[in-house]
């Protein structure tokens, strides 16, 4: 055997790698741990029994538990950008170099200054927050707040950001099994050999649970080698699934269970590419929950001394852990599970001073003889002693009388609570079982079931027996034969049982601690009922009982039965806070899985996105589209020199830009123009093939939803246009028009957006340059392509289609091709356009574009604005019934006063304009009754040689010429502006018409 | 949560979009009552129990179903296509 230097450390037994030297510090000082250890069991292996100050009163704290309840060894675990806060001593597994700090203390763990807040205690009484810091209001931030902040505080977070990747993935099984203790595992090999599709769940590296840390039988073997063969068999079984260090957080409708899976966090890092954590989505169909208990310490004055620790954690140290954490030790204990923890006290070497049992002698039964130690009968431990390590504690007797033992580990077991907090996640409530004096489950849906300790029953055989009865019932809800084989056999009687409740001493003294970690008391606990604070929830706002980063896993029930002595009711009647997910912390880098930064969500890039790139394109994410958004040259000294441009060559010359981002939907059938006809609030059917009309959208509601050209290519196709960002929603929309609203008709339609790429080219020699592509044998003219028209072609081989519609006002295109050759098309374009000064422009150029013309996007479509707002009512029909037509007649919407759509410049050609502005009239106080409206869209326009905005403007039309004030007090700018036609650039259409 | 699609069986709720209620009936013409077009755009019941709700299965099969669900419970009582239970109810009226 290798020596190593852990004073602490058993010579033999354990489920420890002796072999494997495991190097790790803790604040700054080397020691030396086991593989298998938990950082907790490695520096009580060392001997290291403070590792942390308290929350509110930096009192020194130790090791309470070995499990995920743990509330006071919480740690900094690793550095830099990996640093994790409020880790778990008790459950952070220990690997080679592993570098824990201890929080929530300043200078050091020995020398806190800040314990100062335990002579201040009343301070921090129960409500000190809604009682000491409530004037004046203005201190809060700049003096309380700090200051708490400061006293009180739960480590670090990591500064940089999160190095590691997590994933996210969905499993699929006949019988989920959250536990993999005793009952878990039983449960499993029944499943498993009914022949159901089987997934366990351990949040621990080892199956076993409890029985790791116990010296029963099992089949007649020792527990732990029944754990192995259960095991082995597991492992074995093709359909069935084991994930260890697996916490399942939470419970969730229709068998769907929230798990995360610490894949690397043993580990210094990650192996390269693997995840730190996965997070799994676990759907079955049937769950059965095995989660065990928790043992609940009892309320003592000085029950948080580090040197005290639950009765359980004694054990499980000694047995699984080979560490024994102290030498002279008395046992606290309100039922029989304390006799075997002052066995294993034995056998480990230690000297066991005292058991002091809550039970009068008449109570107890043969539990009490096997122990060769004095026992105290109908005892309690009245204080302890010792400034940073348990040195003695003062125990009254059942006869009253006190005295003094000297004890460096004190064992406490107050009783044991079933672990219920998934079987609350879908709305159950606990119930209070007297017989064995804790909550258990209450009305679970019928795919759930629990079994073994989290049921309440405690013993291992009680655990075997629920847990094959309970995975049987589920493989054979989900159709499979039972199988009648048992897993096992065991006598009776073995285990733990709940005694009487025993939780406190009666009356209530200082510093008697209920919530360990958030430092709330007894007598906390006596004042807020006092207070008034009758109701749980109530209860646990006023004194923060529950909500550390534990969520009161071992304080919970101590400070129902105090609440519920302190107001003179029962339990049941006090009832329980309301658990909900996730169990224990989860990181969110394990929810967010690899949707991070860039991947948050998809990524869409145009068929030309690679040439415009080439050609130094700047881009603009709109939704999840990339989008050329300027082409800056060599030269230009910012973007609107680009823009002007771009916006410039258009009017002159001629411009290409890919707007494939619309979305684009092909609409086929007999009925398709009457769905159409009910979509818009224009007619459609009416339109004759191979033309093509502007349309707009209306919510029921009256609003306009969305605008878009529709195109008749055959008397049973049409092809319809929807706006970049409401591509999904009109998709969505149209198949409800369909399905729920009109199911008779006989139509179809599919979503082409990323079928059909789309590039307008527009300018003056736009039909030159279509010309020099598609040859002297298509018929450019304005008689055979006609405005609002669209042709079927092909260029070369590949079918493509030619709508004539503008958004720029300029004679115009949209050439529709199947995405794959828009790449080879636009290049071919750009070699045929050279000579005609063909310019590639991005969105902004587009934008000036269309705001010269008055076209409504984004800004105007904003929800809130109707067709008649937009100018557009003479479009709406009033022949047909179509969604919206009922409601546009509502009298806000024909308001006279109703801003609609206008155009303004400014007076002073210098001045800028800014979307957002409001309008005043000249000389009008700023407030909200002199509002007239709102600026929408601006732009500088190098074809007026000054900007020029879109706006909603109260009577807007009789307006026009008149002067108002577009005022924005985020920019400091209040412009004199002169009110315009929506439309400033060619308003008769002539250019777009040639 | 998860739902049974009338076409694609039991799927995640991830793939659905919610709308609402699925009990108000759009009246048959524009000419209705304006109480029957507001009652049909805004008025909503919040009951305690079941509870008739359209979804969309939007990463499936893109049909409109109605779901029949306890809110008290989430239990799903029924899931069949909107466009059945549309078929029962009056249709628009289209010139
Ligand atoms: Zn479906």
């Amino acid at each position: 055997m290798t020596r190593t230097l852990q004073p602490n450390r058993l010579a033999g037994g354990g489920l420890i790698d002796r072999e494997r030297i495991l190097p790790f510090t803790f604040d700054g000082r080397s020691y030396q741990g086991q593989a298998g250890d938990t950082l907790a069991s490695a520096l009580l292996a060392n001997g290291v029994t403070l590792v942390g100050r308290s929350f509110k009163y930096h009192r020194p704290r130790g090791i309470l538990s070995a499990g995920p309840e743990e509330p006071n060894a919480l740690v900094e675990l690793r550095t830099g950008a990996r640093r994790e806060p409020n880790t778990r001593a008790t459950v952070a597994e220990l690997y080679d170099g592993l570098t824990a700090t201890s929080q929530n203390r300043w200078p050091s763990l020995a020398f806190d200054m800040m314990s100062v807040n335990g002579l201040a205690g009343p301070l921090f009484s129960a409500g000190f927050y809604y009682k000491t810091f409530m004037w004046p209001a203005s201190f809060w931030e700049k003096v309380y707040e700090p200051l708490i902040r400061r006293a009180a505080g739960l480590g670090r977070a990591a500064r940089e950001a999160d190095p590691d990747k997590y994933d996210r993935s969905h499993l699929f099984c006949d019988v989920l099994v959250v536990g993999g203790g005793t009952a878990g595992l039983a449960a499993a090999l029944a499943a498993s050999r009914s022949g159901a599709r089987v997934v366990l769940c351990e949040q621990d590296f080892l199956l076993g649970g409890q029985s790791l840390s116990c010296n029963d039988e099992i089949d007649g073997k020792p527990a732990r080698s029944w754990v192995q063969d259960a095991t082995r068999e597991l492992e074995a079984a093709r359909r069935v699934r084991i994930l260890t260090r697996t916490t399942a957080f939470g419970l969730f409708d229709h068998g769907v269970c929230g798990a995360v899976e610490r894949v690397s966090d043993h580990l210094e890092a990650p192996a390269p590419h693997a995840v730190r954590q996965r997070y799994w989505k676990i759907v079955a169909r049937r769950i059965v929950l095995a989660a065990g208990a928790i043992e609940r310490p009892i309320v003592f004055p000085g029950n948080d001394r580090p040197g005290i620790m639950m009765s359980s954690a004694v054990r499980s140290y000694i047995e699984r852990f080979a560490v024994l954490p102290g030498r002279r030790a008395v046992v606290f204990t309100a039922n029989d599970s304390g006799y075997a923890t002052a066995q294993a006290l034995k056998r480990a070497g230690a000297e066991v001073a005292a058991v002091v049992d809550s039970r009068p002698k008449s109570v107890q039964r043969g539990a009490a003889e096997s122990v060769d130690a004095p026992i105290v009968h109908g005892g309690a431990v009245t204080a302890t002693r010792g400034r940073l390590q348990l040195r003695k504690i003062e125990i009254v007797d059942g006869d009253g009388r006190k005295r003094e033992i000297d004890a460096d580990l004190l064992a406490m077991g107050g009783g044991w609570d079933p672990a219920v907090h998934l079987t609350c996640h879908l709305g159950g409530k606990p119930q209070w079982s007297d017989e064995i004096g804790a909550f258990v489950p209450g009305r679970l849906p019928a795919e759930i079931a629990v079994a073994g300790a989290a049921g309440g029953r405690f013993t291992i055989a009680g655990a075997l027996g629920d847990g094959q009865r309970a995975g049987n019932e589920a493989a054979r809800n989900c159709g499979y034969a039972a199988n009648a084989d048992t897993v096992s056999t065991v006598e009776a009687a073995s285990g733990p049982a709940n005694g009487a409740p025993f939780w406190h001493l009666g009356h209530v003294a200082k510093k008697c601690f209920v919530d360990f970690q958030n430092d709330v008391t007894a007598a906390d606990i006596s004042l807020a009922a006092c207070e008034g604070y009758r109701s749980v929830e109530h209860l646990k706002r006023y004194t923060t009982l529950g909500m550390a980063t534990d969520q009161g896993k071992s304080s919970g029930v101590n400070g129902l039965a105090l609440l519920a002595e302190a107001t003179n009711r029962t339990i049941a009647e006090t009832g329980t806070t309301t658990y909900r997910p996730p169990f224990t912390p989860v990181a969110i880098g394990a929810i967010a899985g690899y949707e991070r930064g860039k991947e948050f969500r998809p990524s869409r890039y145009t068929p030309t996105h690679d040439w415009a790139a080439e050609r130094g394109a700047v881009f603009v994410e709109v939704g999840q589209w990339y989008r050329a958004q300027w082409y800056p040259r060599r030269g230009e000294k910012d973007w609107l020199e680009s823009v002007n441009r771009e916006a410039t060559a258009v009017r002159t010359a001629v411009g290409i830009c890919d707007v494939s981002t619309l979305g684009k939907i092909e609409v086929t059938g007999p009925d398709s123009g009457r769905l159409l006809d009910l979509v818009y609030a224009n007619a459609m059917s009416g339109l004759k093939v191979g033309r093509v009309r502007y349309g707009v959208m209306l919510r029921e509601d009256g609003h306009v939803f969305d605008d878009g050209t529709v195109a008749r290519v055959a008397p049973d196709r049409f092809f319809l246009t929807t706006t970049t960002a409401h591509a999904e929603a009109v998709l969505r929309h149209m198949e409800f028009c369909h399905q729920v609203l009109a199911p008779s008709f006989d139509v179809s339609f599919i979503d082409v957006t990323d079928r059909w790429a789309q590039l307008a080219i527009a300018g003056p020699k736009s039909r030159e340059l279509l010309g020099k592509l598609l040859g002297s044998g298509f018929d450019m003219s304005s008689e055979s392509v006609p405005y609002l028209s669209v042709s079927k072609l092909t260029i070369g081989d590949v079918p493509a289609r030619l709508y004539r519609i503008s958004f720029s006002g300029e004679l115009g295109y949209e050439l529709g091709i199947p995405a794959d050759f828009a790449d080879a098309l636009v290049r071919r374009l750009e070699e045929l356009g050279e000579p005609l000064g063909l310019t590639p422009y991005g969105t902004e150029a587009m934008t000036v574009l269309r705001v010269e013309k008055g076209f409504a996007a984004s800004g105007e479509l904003n929800g809130q604005t109707t067709a008649r707002d937009l100018g557009l009512a003479e479009l709406m029909s009033t022949k047909k019934d179509y969604v919206g037509r009922a409601l546009i007649g509502r009298p806000a919407f024909i308001d006279p006063d109703r801003p609609i759509l206008v155009s303004f410049a400014p007076v002073d050609h210098a001045a800028p304009l800014s979307a957002g502005s409001h309008f005043l009239n000249i000389g009008a106080p700023a407030s909200l009754e002199n509002d007239q409206g709102y600026m929408t869209s601006i732009v500088y326009s190098p074809t007026f040689g000054h900007y020029i905005g879109l706006g909603f403007l109260k009577r807007g039309r009789e307006r026009i010429g008149s002067r108002v004030r577009a005022y924005d007090p985020v920019r400091n700018r209040d412009v004199e502006v002169e009110v315009g036609h929506a439309c400033r650039f060619d308003p008769s259409g002539g250019r777009a018409r040639a | 949560m998860r739902l049974t699609c009338p076409y694609c069986g039991s799927r995640g709720n991830d793939e659905f979009v919610y709308l609402g209620s699925a009990d108000p009936v759009r009246p048959s013409h524009h000419d209705a009552p304006a109480e029957q077009w507001t009652a049909y755009v805004y008025e909503r019941t919040n009951p305690a129990g079941a509870h008739r709700e359209l979804w969309h299965h939007s990463f499936g099969c893109r049909s409109w179903l109605i779901v029949t669900r306890d809110t008290r419970t989430h239990e799903v009582l029924k899931t069949e296509p909107a466009r059945d239970a549309a078929h029962t109810s009056s249709e628009v009226a289209v010139p």
